[in-house]
């Protein structure tokens, strides 16, 4: 059986992080280090699971495993894909798998699917790391997610072969409950390491592939610029590497590099393309596919998107690394009644709301009696998904007093086309960029965060719609 | 429809205390320093009262729940005492409770207090609250400023009022306010200030600056209610009677579905109309001499306008630009400084609204009363415009 990814979307946080901005502030202490480019970085009230959830939003289907892979996963315990199939509405009878541990989690993931499944699966990557302020990682490390659609029909690219390899080689680790990771010497991954793992595992996957080197169009791995270089050259298909925009306007996105990569070759691969994607981390994952058809992942299109940004106090302040005074008001308590979320998971979790079975509003929340009031029927409302939809600002603020991680609070009233109306916070959002008639649509996100528990809870926000009016 | 209340209850005696940061004072000393204008005014003794509500909005900021802080506070001869909730309406609702009470025959007469204590939180503005389990975890964290200002850019949509003209007629809402509360010895704020100051002042939530907003403050207000034959037993000639109170409660409709754009309120428009069909004004424009609306901000004031019926629709700006509710316009709007600068004890607020038109309608106004007043309205819009309380009552004379 041909196996193979039907559909991939990719999702890149606005924001750009110009480096050179971190670079200066830290002159004082650094002052030879050069940087140039940017970092695709999160916001405060994003986080692997939102941003799975958001990459998730154009893959048609439902009812299918889902495999959440992160190094960054919110919950050590709880299941983060759990919680991100509740967000999607899909089945409870859904197989959800969380992965990580590795940079090759969401690699592995595709490979177990590809090559040890029949079934369809949706592995979905998304990682937000903290580096320490000045490290070397804070300049390398972007926030991001990748979903992908694996089954055996309808493919836009077909498996081919593949192969992993497991080492023991610690050329960066972090310990559980530690914030941040620690990195070896780059001469000694690289030599040892990269050019010792990486080059025989490529040649088992072309084997496995029954692919010859000089077929192969594209090379694509979690390697900086000049990794993925050496390693084409001495596999001989220095040709097969291209540029990529993860190296200057991207970053490293943690486990999900490898299927970015994937996912920016493949709008620009043509049919019949050979691609093999290596991943490294303590080993090494490789997949060989073939390309059958150009496929829209949002790569580029989030790429051309992205605000630059030169804050970086801001930006250490939304990663929880700088500590600023809020005010009394955020010692006002957020702590989660669980059986009020659980009564009302699938309205918070996945924005279903109700429509009156006798005069057809649709309503949020969804409640016994019907909010038109030319109707105020008592009794059952059908649940209604408000996931996707289209809304118009009606009014809005731009509140200095209420406490936000990123100021000011936005938030208005939204009227969706299917008729619903909410309150609701907007998100990705400056001064100035709302406004009465906007088109917005509802995000997944971060609601708060329970210091005092470590607890966060979701909600949706309105994002501006950009180019829709 | 029922007969409703008018004429049927007489206030005989009402207090209220200074208002502002009254960091001396608990809220019983407040409650007892209302208490002593009111019953000395009444002419009657403590013990006459029969039944008595209590007001208070933010009780875990001061005296906690239950209607026992006003029975401490004193010492009432173990009478019913029941306290009241209805966000900023608590004070109106508190006086509804002694009036409906009168006016049953339950009892002769009763007393209604609000209370707040605002200004042990620590901070300025007021203090944060819950929406309960549910709201908490979907509804913004949004401020009362924040979601009133909404009202502007829906109005400002609406009407195809450009917000820098919108905000130039509220500005003139805060300098009138301002104006007015310069002859109220008992007002928080008492400076007078320029439209410029108003838009120049540092923003709270767009388009509301901090001259849009209305004080945080402490303070007390209390009324004594009788049936008009007890006001004349006690020797009273010039009495005030409650000619209409009126509540209006949003059931959804601004904050869910399509029928509302935000841009005014419908709780006050009901509210207004009944009250005005129970008071039987036939037309509001000629015959209210003297209004106290809820001006929690700027912008609340000026929708207000239309929403009682005083305004066309889409009007509220020229004519608060033309004057129309100075203290020396056609009808006369927050005499006493109202909320902006009198000051905002939530659970007195309806109390105090009240005591300004008593004291009016009694020619007791001092160096603010206005000439001959017959009819003067109190209105209370609790909560948010996306959903509240709206509170309408009309005192005159017997």
């Amino acid at each position: 059986m041909t196996r193979g990814i039907r559909a991939m979307r990719t999702y890149l946080p606005v924001t750009r992080l110009e480096r050179d901005s971190v670079v200066a502030a830290h002159r004082w202490a650094y002052p030879s280090r050069r940087h140039v480019g940017k970092l695709a970085t999160a916001n405060w009230d994003e986080d692997s699971i939102t941003m799975a959830r958001t990459a998730c939003s154009d893959l048609a289907v439902d009812g299918h495993a889902l495999h959440f892979c992160s190094t960054t996963a919110p919950f050590a315990e709880r299941a983060n894909a759990g919680l991100l199939r509740q967000s999607l509405g899909w089945p409870d009878s859904t197989l959800v798998v969380d992965h990580g541990g590795s940079m090759r989690a969401g690699s592995t993931a595709c490979y177990q699917q590809l090559t040890h499944s029949t079934g369809r699966a949706i592995v979905v990557a998304a990682d937000k790391r903290l580096a320490k302020p000045a490290s070397e990682q804070e300049l390398q490390f972007a926030d991001a997610a990748v979903a992908i659609d694996i089954g055996s029909d309808d493919l836009v690219c077909e498996y081919l072969g593949g192969a992993t390899l497991s080492v023991d080689f610690v050329d960066r680790y972090r310990s559980a409950g530690e914030p941040f990771g620690y990195a070896f010497e780059q001469r000694w991954v690289r030599d040892e390491g990269v050019s010792r793992h990486v080059p025989p595992a490529i040649q088992s996957a072309l084997d496995d592939a029954a692919v010859d080197v000089s077929a192969v169009d594209h090379l694509v791995a979690n390697l900086p610029a000049r990794g993925r270089q050496a390693i084409a050259k001495s596999v001989g298909m220095s040709k097969a590497v291209t540029d990529s925009a993860l190296d200057e306007d991207v970053g490293d996105a943690g486990c999900v590099q490898p299927l970015l990569a994937l996912a920016e070759v493949l709008e620009q691969a043509k049919p019949g393309a050979t691609i093999v994607i290596v991943a490294f981390g303590q080993g090494v994952d490789v997949l060989v596919l073939r390309v059958n058809r150009p496929v829209d992942t949002g790569f580029q299109q989030q790429l051309a998107a992205g605000r630059d940004d030169s804050n970086y106090l801001r930006f250490l302040s939304h990663r929880g690394l700088l500590d600023l005074d809020w005010g009394k008001r955020t010692e006002r308590d957020v702590r989660t009644a669980q059986s009020a979320y659980f009564r009302e998971s699938d309205q918070i979790s996945a924005f279903v709301g109700g429509r009156c079975p006798v005069c057809g509003t649709v309503q949020f929340p969804r409640t016994q009696a019907c909010v038109n009031p030319d109707c105020r029927h008592i009794g059952e409302q059908e649940p209604y998904s408000l996931v996707g939809a289209k809304g118009r600002v009606k009014s809005f603020t731009e509140d200095w007093q209420a406490y936000s991680p990123d100021p000011p609070l936005i938030y208005g009233n939204v009227e969706f086309e299917d008729g619903a109306n909410i309150l609701m916070q907007f998100t990705d959002a400056q001064s100035g960029e709302v406004s009465v008639g906007v088109v917005v649509t509802p995000s997944f996100r971060v609601k708060d965060i329970d210091e005092r528990r470590h607890f966060r809870r979701y909600f949706w926000k309105a994002t501006l719609a950009r180019g829709v009016h | 429809m029922a007969a409703g209340i008018r004429d049927k209850v007489a206030v005989i005696g009402m207090g209220c205390t200074t208002f502002g940061e009254r960091w001396d004072k608990s809220a019983a000393d407040l409650m007892v320093e209302a208490f002593q204008e009111a019953v000395a005014d009444a002419g009657i003794d403590r013990d006459g009262i029969e039944a008595a509500w209590l007001g208070v909005f933010f009780d875990e900021q001061n005296i906690g729940k239950s209607a026992i802080p006003l029975s401490n506070a004193l010492r009432l001869n173990n009478i019913p005492v029941t306290r009241v909730e209805n966000l900023c309406a608590t004070g109106t609702e508190a006086f509804r409770g002694a009036v409906y009470a009168v006016a049953s025959g339950a009892c002769d007469v009763a007393l209604a207090m609000g209370v707040e204590k605002l200004k042990d939180t620590g901070f300025s503005g007021l203090p944060e609250r819950t929406n309960g389990t549910f709201e908490d975890q979907w509804l913004p964290n949004s401020t009362a400023p924040g979601a009133f200002a909404q009202l502007a850019s829906a109005y400002s949509h609406r009407h195809g009022v450009a917000m820098d003209d919108l905000k130039r007629a509220m500005a003139h809402v805060s300098v009138k306010s301002h104006a007015n509360a310069l002859h109220n010895p008992k007002a928080h704020l008492r400076r007078s200030i320029t439209e410029q100051d108003v838009l120049n002042a540092p923003p709270v939530a767009f388009p509301l600056g901090v001259l849009d907003c209305c004080g945080v403050s402490d303070g007390a207000a209390c009324a004594i209610v009788a049936r008009p034959e007890i006001a004349r037993e006690l020797g009273k000639t010039n009495n005030v009677a409650v000619k209409a109170l009126q509540l209006a409660v949003s059931n959804g409709v601004e904050a869910s579905h399509s029928s509302w754009d935000g841009s005014y309120t419908i709780t006050t428009r009901l509210a207004a109309e009944r009250a005005y069909q129970e008071a039987g004004i036939n037309d509001p424009r000629a015959d209210l001499s003297l209004i106290e609306v809820h001006d929690c901000f700027s912008v609340t004031e000026l929708v207000i306008m239309e929403d009682l019926g005083l305004s066309e629709p889409g009007a509220a700006p020229t004519d608060i630009r033309d004057g129309r509710y100075d203290a020396d316009g056609a009808i006369p709007c927050q005499i006493d400084g109202g909320l902006k600068c009198f000051g905002h004890p939530i659970g007195a607020s309806g109390l105090r609204m009240l005591y300004e038109v008593y004291l009016q309608l009694l020619g007791r106004a001092g160096a603010r009363q206005l000439a001959d007043p017959q009819f003067g309205l109190t209105h209370n819009l609790g909560g948010i415009p996306n959903r509240n309380v709206a509170s309408i009552s009309i005192l005159g004379g017997l």
